[in-house]
Formats: C-alpha cells, structure tokens, sequence
C-alpha cells in the first residue's frame, strides 16, 4: 500500500495538568493513497480532533504524522498539502460563493485570471454551476456543503478531510451526498479522511474503518470485515447489533427463528427461546426472545414470507438458528480471540 | 358596551403605552430645548447677549435680519474655527483607530478566557473618574515643568522643555486618550462574534497570519469599527472641554466657540445658530452612515 498519511503514536492531551483529558490516546494508523478512508465513532472519541491534528489545527502532545513521507510537526496549516471540509461549511459569510471558492487560489499561485475558470470547473464537479453570484446566507444547507467541498477541491489537495460533512443535512439528501462524493472521490482518486459517527454512512462510502472508542482505534479494517468479523464487543455494537452469547457475538440477522432444533453436526447451531416481543417493521421483523439463562436475544428476521399475525406470540417456545460460521469469538476480554 | 378592540389592536395599544415615557423624556429633554434653540438662533441678540423681543415682525421677515445669525456664522474666522474641529475629530477618530484596533483585537481573539475580563475592566475603569479631573492630570505631565519634560531632562534626551502644553497637540493627546474606549468596545465587540471556524478555514486554505487578517477578520470587524469612528467622531467634533483645558486660547474649536458666545462674547443667537448648524452636520453624518451601512447589509449597531 502506497501510504499517504502515517500516523505513528499519537496522543493528545487536553485541559490543567490536574485535570487532564486524553482526546487521542496512542494512536497509529497507515491509510493509503487513494483510499476512502473513515474514522467511525461515537461522539467524544477522538475522530475530530485526529482529523484536526492532520490538517494542523492541534498539535500532538506526543508522536508523528508524516504526510506523503514528510514529518508534519512544527508545519502550520496553511502550508499542509492537505484541505479540510468544515462540519458547519464556515464559508466567509462577506463574500460570493465564487469568491468563497476562490479563496485559496491565489497562495497556488493562480493568476486572478485564471481563477474564474478554476472556479468554474470547481462548481461543475459539485454541480452547482451558476451559482456564482449568490452569497451564503442565501443558500440551503446542501449547496453550502458543496461549495465548501468546491472550495476545497479547487485546490487539488492530495488528500482531502471531512469533518462530519452531512451531519446537518436531511435523510434524503444525506444519502444523496453520500453516493456522489463516494463516485467523487472514486473519479478525483483524492485520498478521503471522511469522520463521521453514522455507521451506515461509513460502511456505505470507505474502502477501510478505523473504529474508535474513548482515543483508542479498537479496529483498522476493510469495511466489510469490520463488520463482518468485528474483534471487539464495542465494535462489533457500534456497526449493528450484536447479540453476546456465551463468549461469542451473532448478529441479529445472522439469527433466525424455526420451531425445531438444530441437527447435531451440521452447519447450524441453535438454542432454545421463549419469545416476548415482536415488532414489524415492513421489511423485517425483529424479535426479542429470551435464552434459558434469562438471557435476552435479538433477530432481525427479512420478512421473506407473508406475515401471519399469529406465528410467534409472546410466550411461545421457539429455537434460534444460526450458522456456526457467523459466530465471531471473543475472549473474557472482549476481545476476539479467534 | 364599549367598542371591541381585536387582539393585534390591543398589543399595539400597550406598546404606544409603554413607550409613552420614552417619547415625554425625548420630546421634554431633548426636542423641547431645540425648538428653543431654534427660536433664539433666528433672533437679534440685545446688549447683553440675550435673543432681543421682535417689536415688528412683517419688518424683520422681509428685510432678512431672521437670517442675520447664520450669516455672521460662516465667516472666514469661524470657518477656521470649524474646519480645525473637523480635522482634529478626523485625525482623533483615526489614532484611536490605530491605537484601539490592535488592543481590542489582543482582547477578543488572543487573550486567553479568563483574563478577558479584566482587561475590558480596564479599559473601562478610567469612567469612573471625573473626566474633568482626568484631563486636568494630562496639565500635570505636558507643562513646561510637568512630568513628561522632567523625564526627558533627567534621561538628557532634551536640554530644554518641550512647548507642549496650549497646543493642538496637547488636545489631541487629551481627545485621544479621553476617546480611546469608545473605539475598542465596539471593536471589541466586532470581533469576539466572529466565527472561530472562519480563521481555521482560512488557514486551511493558504492564507497566512496576515493573509487571514486582511481578508477575513478585518472586513468582518467593519461593523465594529464604523461604529467607533462614529462614537469617537461625533464627541470629537463638538468637544470644549479638552481644548479649554489643554488647548489654552490658541486651539479654539466649534465647542469653544459657542460656549464663548453664551459667556464673554455675548451673542447667544449666534451661539444657538452655530450649534445648530453642527447639529445639523452631525445629524447628516449619522444619516449618511446608517444607509450606507443598510445598503451593505451591515447590521447599524449604535
């Protein structure tokens, strides 16, 4: 992997030194040319201020980021080859969205000349051509996003950061966004540093998730074995549902209900339930059932049949299947051990 | 039954109500003495001073005396007197921008949290001191033989007294320092409401210390620095105090002159007519300043 940014060992520290916060604790992380690249968390973890530390807005109490193999330490932001997309746009509320995206083109040494048509050809990448004229206060949220995505790109960063970018934009919208800057990035071949809290949004748009958990990265992976073979207890929760079973983790829609016992030997296992809950949701129908133990289970079930209102009403007994292969183990530690 | 009023109606009743004393305090404090201004302006003044009773009026109408203040007040030695106003209120508003500036923006954008505070406090604090005796002090250390030429005498960087006192100098030292708070609070102001997230972006953009300055924190303290160099301007122009107390005879200014007409120059219509006209000049500044202002889409913050 051609690595773009090599993040060795970087922790931050916040606050009195009676009162310290750890924001970033130890953290090492090698993400490669032209990937699509997510730090995934809950808020608080850490994702913001790494991604402000890369773009030189934090400094790391200790460790190094080399960017493109250069030693960033001591370099302030606006000699960094990289730019920042800001969660809130922070498009200068003074000038035109032309001259917003203009903004960076003269430290390039772009002759004013030339900045119309950059300008252009920015705006077209976004598709907000002919927006030139308008200012700020008189966009909506989604085309704020793009201008400052614009006013980034215009600049032909080597890679590009993005600070919760949709956060604030509709459902609809959000998923829009998300499939155009993911083909975006894919026709730019821009290395992305994309943050963001939504696992969905993550699984949907990187080619690799760094999970992350009170400053520590718990899992660095492809976004398919992230999910797919999640190492710890809070990874495996944090991207869907995870039903902890005796030392091992299935997923809620690895799961399914059928009146009868698994055979011995083959590829299924199966536990007996008592179901309490079930709860249509169109597509699927998820059911909370109870183990012996007392132990609550959930499954998401896709409703492949027609609904019968009366299959599976509280009280009744039940066993839940699954496929010995969709059993991720974890040690006491919650950590997977195999 | 009485009439019904609806609900909008009535609102609208208790809000002419509750500024029912705003518009007696203007009308009775403000406008009341204008109006008379206005009247003694128009009229001759008697030996003494004092506006003289019009005996017949058709006569003083047609033959133009009504007019007689306002002529007399544009004469060369007054115009002298008010175009020295005028650039020492230029010139005033400009060093306290020059000086101010720089504080408010350590203030608002470098100071850390906590001491921000206090140091507005102390640029505050100076208020609660009689102006008159703050100005007085400035006497103490710009004389022949006050602080400043005794300082300069002992470090031997002068071997004689600096003529400092009685000179427009002297004045603007005590209009400056006497305006300079007036210029870093709304500065100030300006600048603790910008958006943090604007600097980052900048940087993140290319633009240096200075670039970011120019083209970001400077336009968007506009605002805050208009409304300064309004509030340090207009006091400036009609200042008397500071010119009587630093400025001696020599720097008579518009204030000046029109205290003198109510006192030892015994013409208090020409008095009235003066300040009216610079009233009107100022009026027609703040006029100016407030569209311009809309027209940019400024908030006009007084």
């Amino acid at each position: 992997m051609d690595i773009a940014i090599d993040i060795r060992a970087v922790t931050k520290r916040f606050g009195e030194v009676t009162a310290p916060v750890t924001a970033v604790d130890n953290v090492s992380l090698s993400i490669g040319r032209g990937e699509f690249f997510s730090l995934l968390g809950p808020s608080g973890c850490g994702k913001t201020t790494l991604l402000r530390m890369l773009a030189g807005l934090e400094h790391p109490t200790s460790g190094s980021i080399l960017l493109d193999g250069r030693e960033m330490a001591g370099v302030p932001p606006h000699l960094r080859p990289v730019n920042l997309v800001f969660q809130h746009y922070a498009l200068f509320p003074h000038l035109n969205v032309a001259k917003n995206v203009a903004f960076g083109l003269r430290y390039q040494g772009v002759a004013r000349r030339d900045e119309n048509a950059r300008v252009a050809e920015a705006l077209e990448l976004v598709r907000l051509g002919g927006l030139e004229n308008r200012r700020p206060d008189q966009l909506s949220g989604g085309q704020k996003q793009r201008v400052a995505l614009a006013r980034a790109l215009v600049l032909k960063p080597k890679v590009l950061l993005l600070d919760e970018p949709l956060g604030a934009l509709d459902q609809k919208l959000r998923k829009e966004m998300q499939v155009e800057l993911k083909a975006l990035q894919k026709r730019l071949g821009i290395t992305f540093v994309f943050v963001t809290h939504d696992q969905d949004e993550a699984l949907t748009m990187s080619d690799r998730i760094a999970v992350m958990n009170a400053g520590r990265v718990e899992q660095a992976d492809a976004a398919a074995t992230v999910f797919e073979r999640p190492r710890t207890l809070f990874v495996a929760g944090f991207l869907g549902a995870a039903n902890l079973i005796d030392g091992f983790i299935v997923r809620p829609e690895k799961l399914s209900l059928r009146l009868e016992s698994a055979p011995e030997g083959g590829a299924f296992l199966s536990l007996p339930v008592t179901v309490e809950d079930r709860v249509y949701q169109g597509i699927n129908t998820i059911w909370t059932v109870r183990l012996d133990d007392g132990k609550r289970l959930t499954i998401c079930q896709q409703n492949t049949e027609p609904f019968d209102v009366h299959a599976g009403a509280a009280g009744e007994k039940r066993h839940v299947w699954w496929d010995k292969r969709h059993a991720v183990y974890l040690d006491e530690k919650g950590l997977d051990a195999g | 039954m009485g009439k019904t009023r609806s609900r909008s109606q009535r609102k609208g009743d208790r809000g002419t109500m509750l500024l029912l004393p705003t518009w007696l305090v203007l009308g009775g404090l403000l406008l009341l003495p204008l109006l008379i201004l206005l009247g003694t302006s128009f009229h001759p003044p008697d030996d003494v001073g004092n506006p003289q009773a019009i005996s017949n009026w058709s006569q003083f109408f047609h033959s133009g005396d009504w007019a007689h203040n306002y002529v007399q007040s544009v004469r060369p030695i007054y115009l002298r007197v008010a175009w020295r106003s005028l650039w020492l209120a230029a010139i005033t508003t400009g060093l306290c921008l020059l000086i101010g500036y720089p504080v408010s923006f350590y203030i608002a954008l470098i100071a850390p949290q906590r001491r921000k505070n206090l140091l507005l406090a102390l640029a505050v604090i100076p208020f609660w001191t009689s102006f008159l005796i703050r100005i007085s002090a400035w006497r103490i250390i710009l004389q022949d033989r006050g602080a400043l030429n005794a300082l300069l005498l002992h470090l031997h960087l002068i071997y004689e007294p600096l003529r400092l006192m009685d000179t427009p100098l002297a004045v603007l030292i005590g209009l400056v320092y006497g305006e300079l708070p007036f210029m870093i609070l709304p500065v100030y102001a300006s600048l603790e409401k910008l958006d943090r997230t604007l600097l980052e972006a900048s940087s993140d953009l290319g633009a240096s210390g200075r670039g970011t300055f120019w083209r970001v924190v400077w336009p968007l303290s506009m605002p805050g620095v208009a409304a300064g160099c309004v509030l340090v301007f207009i006091p400036g122009i009609g200042q008397f105090i500071v010119s009587d107390l630093l400025g001696g005879s020599r720097t008579m200014l518009l204030g000046n002159l029109v205290q003198n007409q109510y006192t030892s120059g015994r013409d208090k219509p020409l008095g009235a007519a003066i300040a009216l006209e610079l009233t009107a000049a100022v009026l027609a500044m703040l006029i100016a300043y407030a569209i311009a202002a809309k027209r940019r889409g400024m908030e006009v913050a007084l």
